[in-house]
């Protein structure tokens, strides 16, 4: 009996509350009431499963684990006290790519440590004891570890350089190219994933006829040189940071929610892949969770645009040669507006409806929303909500984060489907720093490049308030009808400052 | 191989289990799930120790103690930034 319970047997027990308390703490996640204290069981989850692995006899090398794990503690929390809100989205696709290596460095180490033999002689957290070597197992279980070594690093490479490039763009860095910038470029991707797949093989052909070492070599490098399989994964590695590059590179704008969630799926995979190397199931039950997680979120994104992923990935989006110019939907239709009249429509306003886009974001208008929302409220008796399109702003859920730090109560956020059936009772929608996402072309234009794409029927408003700096277009790169309908004024001012000057016009009615 | 299609059945299973949940998640908590989701993807910290252990030269024990940095900066950063923008989301009054 005591055998029985071994302290491996203990260890997967472990691993197995673990699991469940990942799916249990995504669970919370249905509900903002129940969230917190869901991340809190992912956060307990995580502690469990990293004490159990350094209680295990057989882990050596305390100190620099432990030094590691407080390094990059520290660095963890400094990065998440200090982010700020507008800056989620860049977190999130660093977070991304650290994901992305900490997979490529495992299955690395892993490959270069005599091909993880001392892993398969003493799988840590593995479904069961092995002790193969010499047995026809033996080669099976190496087969695997290297095909999952080989994935980790292939994902987690793309995941590490796509986050890179994704970051970039997010924090507006200057020298991160728009666009493809090569010639040929899905040719050029498909010729490095072929590559990159001729070298998956080469690493686990090596593996299972290894190439001789010469004599003279030295310990240290003997491991490496045994088998060619180190100098294939590095190449594996490096097809995959330029993978990354060329892949995300052409996407940009109001593609990004799209590419942050792509990546945030890669993450997992890569997390999954790394459970294959080391026989581990906790790695593939919760690198899995994330895996779907990721998936469900692209697919989102991609209908809430209706566009396939496809699209979004490879084809340029531009105006059609059907579209009209901005010149024949403008032209002397567009009736500018100032705070002063804006205050006056709203003082008779019953309901408002507030659709914020990513320019509220830039602006940083998040506060003076809510400071004119309530004092509509409380001043005025109207009831104010905000209508929330799935890809406002540059990640899944970006406005409401922003909202939710102006202590909006996340009541008053709704779904696009959600509202638009009322959106004709409503007496005046305000849309700040948003354009295609309100662009009724999609409903009435076939060849538009956003026909078919859902979008919040501001124009049903009784009157519509744009606050925008300019007619420029949006992501789309079309004209939008919307600011030139007879219900429609344009308040051409930065977000902010045109919050501001609203409210201090109601103040002084 | 048995423990190969054993690994591969939980791999299965497992994404799932994700899709019955995450499809549930409402879009307004989307962001925290992905920075919630990515500090579990953190998990390669477990591989990263894992590794690091045993009886490796200095080059595999390198690599492997990086990893142990980057996955813990996104486990810890993960759960903490998600508690902070978890803690944001009000009911009225």
């Amino acid at each position: 009996m005591l055998a029985v319970v071994s302290v491996q047997n203990l260890i997967n027990l472990a691993y197995l509350v673990a699991a469940v308390l990942f799916i249990y703490g995504l669970k919370g996640l249905t509900h903002p009431r129940t969230a917190v204290r869901g991340n809190l069981l992912g956060a307990l989850a995580m502690l469990i499963a990293v004490v159990v692995t350094l209680w295990d006899q057989h882990v050596i090398g305390w100190s620099w684990i432990c030094g590691g794990i407080v390094v990059g503690s520290a660095i963890g929390a400094y990065l998440a006290v200090k982010v700020e809100m507008t800056g989620m989205p860049e977190l999130v696709a660093l977070y991304n790519g650290f994901g992305g290596i900490a997979s490529v460095l495992v299955a690395g180490a892993w490959l270069l440590s005599g091909n993880g033999d001392h892993v398969i002689h003493d799988p840590t957290g593995a479904l069961g004891a092995f002790d193969l070597v010499g047995k026809p197992e033996h080669s099976a279980a190496l087969m695997q570890g290297t095909i999952a070594a080989a994935a980790s690093g292939l994902i987690g490479g793309v995941t590490l350089l796509g986050s890179l490039v994704a970051y970039g763009k997010l924090a507006g860095i200057k020298w991160v190219p728009e666009g493809a910038f090569l010639p040929q470029q899905k040719v050029i991707n498909a010729v490095l994933v072929l590559i990159a797949l001729a070298l998956c093989y080469f690493t686990v052909t090596d593996i299972l006829n290894p190439t001789q070492a010469p004599a003279e070599a030295s310990a240290a490098t003997a491991a490496i040189f045994t088998t060619h399989s180190g100098l294939y994964y590095t190449g594996i590695c490096i097809i995959a940071f330029v993978l990354g590059v060329t892949l995300v590179t052409p996407i940009g704008g109001a593609d990004m929610p799209v590419v942050i969630a792509l990546l945030n799926s890669y993450s997992g995979l890569a997390a999954a892949a790394t459970g294959f190397v080391i026989n581990n199931n906790v790695l593939i039950i919760a690198g899995s969770l994330v895996g779907a997680s990721g998936l469900i979120l692209t697919s989102i994104m991609c209908k809430a645009m209706n566009r396939s992923l496809w699209n979004v990935m490879f084809a340029t989006m531009g105006p059609s040669s059907s579209s009209a110019t901005a010149d024949e939907v403008y032209a002397g239709k567009i009736k500018s507006t100032s705070g002063e009249e804006i205050a006056m429509l709203l003082e008779t306003a019953r309901r408002v409806v507030i659709i914020p886009g990513y320019g509220m974001a830039v602006s940083q208008a998040q506060h003076a929303v809510r400071d004119l929302a309530n004092l509509l409220e409380s001043k005025f008796g109207a009831n104010v909500d905000y209508a929330i399109h799935p890809v406002a702003g540059r990640m899944p859920g970006h406005m409401n984060v922003l909202l939710a730090e102006a202590n909006i109560p996340y009541d008053k956020l709704r779904e696009m489907d959600n509202i638009n059936p009322e959106m004709d009772q409503v007496d005046v929608a305000i849309v700040i720093g948003a354009n295609d996402v309100v662009n009724p072309v999609a409903r009435t234009d076939p060849k538009s490049p956003i026909a078919g794409m859902p979008i919040i029927d501001a124009d049903k408003a009784r009157t519509v308030i744009v606050i925008k700096r300019s007619l420029s277009p949006g992501y789309a790169g079309i004209p939008n009808p919307l600011f030139a309908a007879d219900n429609a004024l344009m308040f051409f001012a930065d977000g902010k400052k045109a919050f501001q000057e609203i409210i201090e016009a109601l103040k002084e009615a | 191989m048995e423990t190969l299609i054993v690994l591969l059945t939980i791999f299965v299973l497992a994404i799932f289990v994700g899709f019955e949940i995450i499809t549930k998640i409402p879009p307004t908590l989307h962001t925290p799930l992905m920075s919630g989701s990515n500090a579990i993807s953190g998990i390669t910290l477990i591989g990263a120790v894992v590794t690091s252990g045993g009886d490796v030269t200095w080059l595999p024990k390198t690599l492997a103690v990086m990893a142990v940095i980057f996955a813990t900066i996104n486990v810890v950063g993960g759960f903490m930034v998600t508690h902070r923008m978890l803690s944001m989301f009000k009911r009225k009054g």
